[in-house]
């Protein structure tokens, strides 16, 4: 029997946590086909991603004294079977990936009912749910290849949540057709960097693979798969110049799978980097290849301004915040090539802190293109008067984005420039606060275009519905009440990077 | 009441009178009664904290802990007193004027100007009370963002120009020098408290000294040091009781404030004065002093005017603090007081002119002191305490100024004091002259008086009268102040 073999077999409700977080979304979806109602697909989709935002506060809760949660998946014990391991920084993922999902979701039924037709509605809520499985499967596995299917099962979903904005636009097609080409080469990247380390190892366990990378030390079948696997999620997490999918799907896609993706998507790729790079191959492993110094550090400095540049000269909105993501994805890298716990933490807490500073953001021009039929700016232009609400939190989000103090985004900046002078980089330091100085020129683009100028003739007048109102107005004042209380925040940021830094904990047995 | 309750109703009360004027917005009347009740109140509430505190350094007020060893916390000190006393105590009197001006002149979105208008004032409290340098650089942030609506509230190409000017000079300068200059005097210092007689000495030597307090003294650009000066006029497209409170007392005096606050609480004078590091922001502030008063005889429009006299003004305050000595800080702080009196009332005037007669330049202004002879008297008065003349309260800060110059033997700045004095006699007196003396073309010897409503040319006849009173209550301000430069 299975409950003599382990202690993790015998399980009460709160121990089976950390399968129910993927199990949960997984079964929803085919649940919403099977029903095949759009009223239920909607409830369905929502209890789910709220069910699913539940279990990732008690399992945040459970690790944030730096414990790590071990499950073994079917009672078949690691490195043989598939382990789950949940410890601080993915637990902090699990919350932001769920959370969002369960914010977005009641803004979903009015603006996926003005972007999609009808019929599509269920099977677009399956997708998304699938989508969130890949996504919370990724976070949460502790098992290499388990992370290749689930950014599978992502990916996928994506690509056709993507498409739908080919109701709005028919460019989404295009869209999403260039992601799927990038998006498959980079996953082809990261399995065969896996191929190599099963190859050279014998083990997909990622706790397994870092005793025995740490064992056999670095020959150069390793060496190419860390290449592989950096390049491959690389891709996934649009790290400048492998950007190039993301402000097209951005800008194309439906308002509400920009705001969730946006906030998730590429935050999950970079956790992804952050584990391979700290628990499979151990900090010192990055020490002796300059890895950071010489890649990772100039390609995020070239993201913060060459993104952020380009932003200024959108003439679109959701294009400009999409170069904008590029260019703040550029900040996280910039944390993790720090490799001191004051960098990492400000790279994981500016994870959490743009996710939700883009979600605000998107699901503000989400409701902009609900009244005006699009983004582009002579199209909102003036919406400062007919849409005050949606306008106000756009303001407050794009205030978050700059970094001004009392906002999320201040926090993480304030703790990249101190990680910067630490090191005792001061160019590094000048240039961060530069970049928000670029910042302050696009969001002041749009802070113009919604308030001092006349709106156009043929527009909707009014406020979006209530619905749509307080999903946003949540992540705006979210951006202010993180940039005042940070326990929770910092917290679980510092946790996580003090667990990175210190390398695997190894095989629990 | 208690002090701590005293401090959070002095920003609570602006905030919420912020928001009463958008709900409020179509009741006029009542919406600005609510709002002079709010400044009212704040303005008691400061003195009630000026009856428990006095001139002592209160508890600190912890409101969050937002960053570990970073509070955003509120505090009572002596010059962070006199700046709330006389930012809310013009409140009240520029609301009166606003309402009057606003109304008078048919200018649009009253609700949105009284809005942000009370917003900017919440944050002036928050910077006057702040208890640590976060605190100031929070609401120092929060001041630019809610003031820039006002400044592009025409709407005009040019509002809208002025207004980018504006931003992007102030946020640039806060964001790229003041953030890092904060940010690595909390890598040295560990804290950023701010703690009598500063909290540097010791963490940092040589040369960088004199870096980082570049990096502040550029960073606050609210102080419109030059180079760093072109947004004040700019900023001049406001209207006017935007310049009149904004631009003459809470955001050119919350960036001077925060350089009081920066070279007495951070680096301590006396740490200033032993490493030389201010030198070289003395001979700056000095050619400010002398650079800006002489482009300010070249412009004809009386707001640019006032704005480039502004720009010589603020640079009193900080040679006040480059001077590292504690008669130039005490000079500095209370030039706070007496410079914030005699500019509004030279704000006001020019707004009384422009909404009885719709004339911006000085060139238009001929004769009018006949007509207007309430508006130009309060102008003559205000005129004299800005150059400093007795029995006007500017001629105290300057003597104290002068006296901080002669105690560190730099003659040369005695020199520029006087000079300065010279040149505002030159660019403010012609005005009234000829406004009382010469005759206008289109006034008629007989003319009768011809004043704006009584909202508009009251308050300036008030501040006027209070450049007069401040001028015997000098020597209170001085010992209030004076606990501000005992050594820790």
């Amino acid at each position: 029997m299975a409950t003599e073999l382990t202690p993790h077999a015998a399980m009460s409700l709160t121990e089976q946590l950390p399968v129910l977080q993927v199990l949960v979304p997984f079964m929803a979806a085919p649940l919403i086909v099977f029903l095949g109602s759009r009223g239920l697909a909607w409830i369905l989709a929502f209890g789910t991603s709220a069910a699913a935002f539940v279990i990732a506060a008690l399992l945040l809760g459970q690790v944030l004294d730096g414990s790590v949660i071990s499950y073994h998946i079917g009672g078949w014990a690691p490195p043989l079977g598939i382990e789950y391991r949940i410890d601080a920084a993915n637990a902090f993922v699990l919350l932001l990936v769920s959370g969002i999902s369960a914010i977005v979701l009641p803004y979903a039924r009015e603006s996926v009912a003005s972007e999609i037709p009808r019929r599509h509605h269920t099977l677009f809520y399956a997708c998304y749910m699938l989508c969130l499985t890949g996504l919370l499967g990724v976070v949460a596995t502790g098992d290499a290849f388990n992370v290749f299917v689930f950014l599978e099962i992502s990916s996928l979903s994506t690509y056709v949540l993507i498409a739908q904005g080919s109701h709005r636009d028919k460019r989404a097609l295009t869209a999403a057709y260039d992601y799927l080409i990038m998006g498959t080469i980079g996953a082809t990247f990261f399995v065969i960097g896996l191929g190599m380390l099963y190859m050279a190892t014998g083990t997909l366990n990622m706790a397994d693979l870092a005793d025995r990378i740490a064992d056999q030390g670095a020959n150069r079948t390793v060496v190419a798969a860390f290449g592989f696997i950096i390049v491959g999620m690389g891709l996934k997490a649009a790290l400048y110049p492998l950007h190039l999918w993301l402000p097209n799907a951005y800008t194309y896609a439906p308002s509400v799978v920009t705001s969730f993706l946006a906030a998730t998507a590429t935050k999950v790729a970079i956790y992804v980097l952050l584990r391979f790079m700290f628990s499979v191959f151990q900090p010192t492993f990055l020490f002796e290849g300059n890895t950071l110094e010489f890649l990772i550090i100039p390609l995020a400095v070239l993201a913060m301004f060459a993104a952020s540049v380009i932003a200024i000269f959108q003439t679109d909105m959701k294009r400009l915040l999409a170069y904008s993501s590029i260019a703040q994805i550029g900040y996280m890298l910039l944390g993790i090539g720090m490799l001191s716990q004051t960098g990492l933490t400000a790279a994981i807490v500016h994870l959490f802190n743009h996710g939700i500073t883009k979600a605000a953001l998107f699901m503000g021009v989400g409701a902009l293109v609900f009244r005006a039929g699009g983004s582009f700016f002579d199209r909102i232009q003036g919406m400062g008067k007919t849409m005050p609400w949606t306008s106000a939190a756009i303001v407050l989000g794009g205030l978050s984005l700059i970094g001004v103090p009392g906002t999320a985004g201040f926090v993480s900046k304030w703790y990249l420039v101190q990680g910067a002078l630490e090191k005792g980089w001061w160019p590094v330091a000048v240039l961060i606060v530069a970049s928000s100085l670029l910042a302050v020129i696009y969001v002041w683009h749009i802070v113009e275009t919604l308030y001092l100028k006349t709106p156009a003739k043929d527009i909707a007048v009014g406020e979006v519905p209530n619905s749509m109102l307080i999903p946003i107005w949540i992540m705006a004042l979210a951006c202010i009440y993180f940039g005042l209380a940070t326990d929770i925040t910092l917290g679980a940021a510092q946790a996580a990077a003090k667990g990175l830094l210190a390398g695997s904990s190894g095989m629990l047995h | 009441m208690e002090t701590n309750t005293a401090i959070l109703l002095t920003v609570l009360l602006p905030t919420l009178a912020s928001v009463s004027n958008i709900v409020l917005r179509n009741q006029e009347n009542l919406r600005d009664g609510v709002t002079f009740a709010a400044a009212v109140a704040t303005f008691l509430c400061v003195l009630q904290i000026l009856a428990n505190v006095g001139n002592t350094t209160s508890e600190t007020l912890v409101l969050f802990e937002v960053l570990p060893g970073l509070d955003l916390a509120f505090q009572v000190e002596p010059l962070g007193l006199l700046f709330a006393i006389i930012a809310s105590g013009l409140w009240i009197l520029t609301h009166v004027y606003g309402v009057g001006y606003m109304r008078g002149n048919k200018e649009s979105h009253h609700a949105r100007f009284f809005s942000c208008f009370s917003l900017a004032i919440a944050s002036v409290m928050g910077i006057a009370f702040a208890a640590n340098m976060f605190t100031l650089f929070l609401f120092y942030e929060v001041l630019t963002l809610s003031t820039y609506p006002l400044v592009a509230h025409k709407g005009t190409p040019e509002a809208i120009r002025g207004a980018r000017t504006y931003l992007g000079i102030l946020i640039g300068t806060s964001i790229g020098l003041q953030l890092i200059a904060v940010i690595w005097t909390y890598a040295i210092a560990g804290t950023l408290d701010f703690t009598r007689g500063g909290i540097l000495e010791g963490k940092i030597a040589g040369p960088m000294v004199a870096v980082l307090l570049a990096l502040y003294a550029f960073g606050i650009g609210k102080a419109a040091l030059m180079p760093f000066h072109r947004w004040l006029p700019a900023a001049m497209v406001a209207p006017t009781p935007v310049s009149a409170l904004l631009h003459a007392v809470a955001v050119v005096k919350a960036g001077v404030f925060t350089m009081l606050k920066v070279g007495i609480y951070i680096f301590g004078i006396d740490f200033l004065a032993e490493t030389g590091a201010s030198v070289w922001l003395m001979w700056l502030a000095a050619f400010s002093i002398v650079a800006a008063s002489v482009v300010a005889m070249t412009k004809d429009n009386l707001k640019a005017r006032l704005a480039y006299s502004t720009v010589s003004q603020l640079s009193y305050i900080t040679l006040g603090m480059a001077l590292a000595t504690s008669m130039g800080a005490l000079g500095g702080g209370m030039h706070i007081a007496m410079h914030a009196m005699g500019k509004i009332t030279l704000f006001m005037c020019a707004g009384s002119i422009y909404v009885a007669t719709h004339k911006t330049n000085i060139s238009q202004m001929t004769g009018l002191g006949r007509i207007m002879p309430i508006t130009f008297g309060a102008f003559l008065i205000g005129a004299l305490s800005i150059i400093g003349l007795p029995p006007m309260g500017g001629s105290w800060s300057k003597w104290l100024l002068v006296m901080g110059a002669a105690d560190t033997g730099q003659w040369v700045m005695i020199a520029v004091l006087m000079v300065s004095s010279l040149l505002n006699v030159a660019y403010l007196l012609p005005l009234v002259g000829r406004g009382f003396f010469l005759k206008g073309a289109d006034i008629p010897d007989n003319a009768q008086m011809a004043e704006a409503p009584w909202m508009v040319w009251l308050p300036p006849a008030v501040t006027a009268f209070g450049c007069v009173v401040l001028f015997f209550f000098a020597g209170d301000i001085q010992t209030f102040l004076s606990p501000i430069v005992l050594p820790r």
